[in-house]
């Protein structure tokens, strides 16, 4: 019955997005993806998810560590970091400003330290609102120092990516010189035997994906988030036709073996957590590790 | 008359072909025209110091891609006494466009690898012009844990646009081998060295980037983004890479005064398409030169300052570290550093 198939789909859709615009505003809103019109604290109980399609919604880097860590358990660090501009990039200062004051951040990542059930952790998330989440000077400062962090308490630490910008252009080298940075702060953490878990979120692409986004001993994706090398613009420029139809999702990641999980976000606590406890040994007990760089 | 002339060559070259013409019709008119051919030839000097003595980014953009420019099997037939290529991932395939195996330079034995490009079409393809993909990274970390494993240094010759980006590459995880690489070079307990070249197309340069010494041929340009790319995005407008490649800092210089490579390596006057020779053997010297340093240091040591030299790079305001350098390179916990 392919015409009630059709009808079926398309009706709701109409009228969800007719009563969209009469509702108050923050009451109800339409899902991104299936048009539903959904009940917003009852899309914040379901942790921003749809309940009708699953659609994930992007969330800001501090809903993202109440999601994760323990109420109440997250101490903030390297707050205020600064970026010094370093090519006096046109209008780059203006487009800073403009995201620090939609975001409230300094700059795109958000960083810390807190406990997942009590088991402490580093943790930082980079925010997809801030210019993409791209990886800059500041950024690259944050994540390294919260693995090194970790890696000089014993703890584990948690990289959530929401960076669909990959390292940042308006830095230039010296943002892409965050790559081997941030992946050097993770060899250290790694010959320590300490575990690095990697949260990948919409979008995560380019540089920091092939950096720290491809580091972690196990790495999770959200449903449907993209996920991929080279962004829409660089790869149809390098000439990429006919594509797959999940290409650059996370689905399509983990069909060719590059993610550990896909995993809704509703499982991600408890997911992180069961990782956390299986790395818990006392690592005296362990491998003395990496002969050189572990103490 | 040489072929492939640059835009900002181009009043050289004119010259050049008029001084061509006139020494064509001195030996058919038998007419002695020496006297205007010195002159003529003093004015193609000068002419040249002042042009190639004042590159834009941009026109060193072109001689970096330069299509006579020496790539990296170039190199290591002209530095290296000897080489033997070796081959495959070990996983799913050779790539064409990452080269690598063992060779010897005097008394030292290495493991050289790198990025190369095509010379003809054919070339071109096979080497996917110089855009690496997984496999090639792939290759390149097992002939760096090759020569680990024998105590042999490591030379990465850095020439591509970028990494491969295609369907195929991101089925077979580009990030991760870019990413591996990375982080296990930051592992490996043999001497790293690295020379960009030609082009360091960003993520597919740093990943097999990442060393103790990081050389720069003159005109090599090293980039987060090609300038093309960059004026696309700015101004909606690729034409404007000349722009785009001055604000990109990406010459030799500029990464040298952001700390990025440690030297720069002199090419002959207008590029090092002009002398391969002289080239290669500059670069030779400075190799060896640095192998001989870092074969000093013992290898704990050498690793932490090949952490160190990579934890300073993009420093960034710190109020709370008051007064103090923001990112020192300082490895907390580490203990002391021993001066070097």
């Amino acid at each position: 019955m392919p015409n009630g198939w059709f009808r079926r789909r398309k009706q709701p859709d109409r009228a969800a997005s007719a009563r969209a615009q009469d509702v108050p505003e923050g009451l109800w809103q339409p899902c991104t993806r299936c048009r539903e019109l959904l009940f917003t604290p009852e899309l914040e109980r379901n942790l921003k998810v749809c309940s009708r399609c699953g659609y994930h919604f992007p969330l800001s880097a501090r809903q993202r560590v109440s999601l994760l860590l323990d109420p109440d358990s997250f101490v903030e660090t390297d707050t205020d970091l600064e970026t010094l501009d370093p090519l006096h990039f046109p209008r780059y200062l203006e487009r800073l400003a403009h995201y620090r004051e939609v975001t409230g951040l300094k700059d795109a990542a958000l960083c810390g330290e807190g406990t997942v059930e009590g088991i402490p952790v580093t943790l930082a998330v980079t925010d997809a609102g801030f210019l993409m989440g791209s990886m800059n000077t500041v950024v690259g400062e944050q994540i390294t120092r919260t693995v090194e962090r970790a890696t000089d308490r014993g703890w584990a630490t948690i990289l959530v990516s929401g960076s669909g910008g990959g390292a940042r252009m308006q830095e230039g080298l010296l943002s892409l010189m965050q790559m081997p940075k941030t992946s050097a702060a993770l060899a250290r953490h790694h010959a320590a035997r300490r575990l690095a878990i990697v949260i990948l979120t919409d979008p995560s692409m380019g540089g920091v994906q092939a950096s720290w986004g491809s580091l972690g001993d196990v790495i999770l994706a959200e449903p449907g988030a993209r996920v991929a090398f080279a962004g829409p613009r660089v790869a149809q420029q390098a000439g990429v036709q006919k594509p797959p139809p999940d290409y650059q999702t996370a689905e399509f990641c983990f069909r060719h073996g590059q993610l550990d999980r896909v995993c809704p976000r509703r499982e991600l606590r408890d997911t992180v957590a069961r990782l956390l406890r299986f790395a818990a040994v006392p690592v005296r007990s362990a491998h003395r590790g990496h002969p050189v760089l572990a103490r | 008359m040489p072929e492939n002339i640059l835009e900002f060559e181009q009043p050289i070259a004119q010259l050049e072909a008029q001084i061509a013409e006139i020494k064509r019709l001195t030996a058919v008119e038998g007419v002695d025209r020496g006297e205007e051919i010195a002159l003529l030839e003093a004015q193609v000097e000068q002419l040249r110091l002042k042009i190639l003595g004042d590159l834009t980014a941009w026109d060193h953009t072109q001689i970096a891609r330069h299509p006579k420019r020496p790539y990296a099997l170039d190199f290591i037939r002209l530095m290296c006494d000897d080489f033997l290529e070796l081959h495959g991932d070990r996983l799913a395939g050779d790539d064409g466009a990452m080269v690598g195996g063992i060779a010897r330079i005097g008394e030292q034995q290495l493991v050289v690898t790198g990025q190369q490009k095509g010379r003809d079409i054919h070339e071109r393809q096979r080497r996917n012009f110089g855009s690496a993909r997984p496999e090639g990274y792939r290759k390149a970390l097992r002939l760096m844990r090759l020569a680990e494993k024998f105590g042999r240094p490591v030379v990465c010759l850095v020439d591509t646009p970028a990494a491969d980006c295609s369907v195929a590459a991101e089925e077979h995880g580009i990030c991760e081998a870019i990413a591996h690489n990375m982080r296990d070079m930051f592992l490996l307990t043999v001497p790293i060295i690295v020379a960009v070249i030609g082009e360091g197309g960003s993520g597919g340069a740093i990943g097999i980037g990442v060393g103790d010494r990081i050389l720069m041929l003159e005109h090599a340009i090293y980039s987060i983004i090609p300038p093309e790319g960059c004026a696309a995005i700015l101004w909606k407008d690729p034409k404007r890479g000349p722009e785009a490649a001055d604000q990109l800092r990406l010459t030799a210089q500029h990464a040298l005064a952001f700390g990025v490579v440690d030297e720069i390596v002199p090419e002959p006057l207008g590029g090092a398409h002009r002398d391969v020779d002289a080239t290669a053997r500059a670069l030779k010297d400075a190799v060896c030169r640095h192998l001989d340093e870092l074969s000093a240091i013992p290898v704990e040591q050498l690793l932490r300052q090949r952490y160190e030299r990579f934890r300073r790079l993009g420093p960034v305001l710190d109020p709370r570290a008051a007064g103090q350098a923001a990112c020192d390179g300082r490895v907390d916990g580490d203990g002391a550093e021993p001066a070097r």
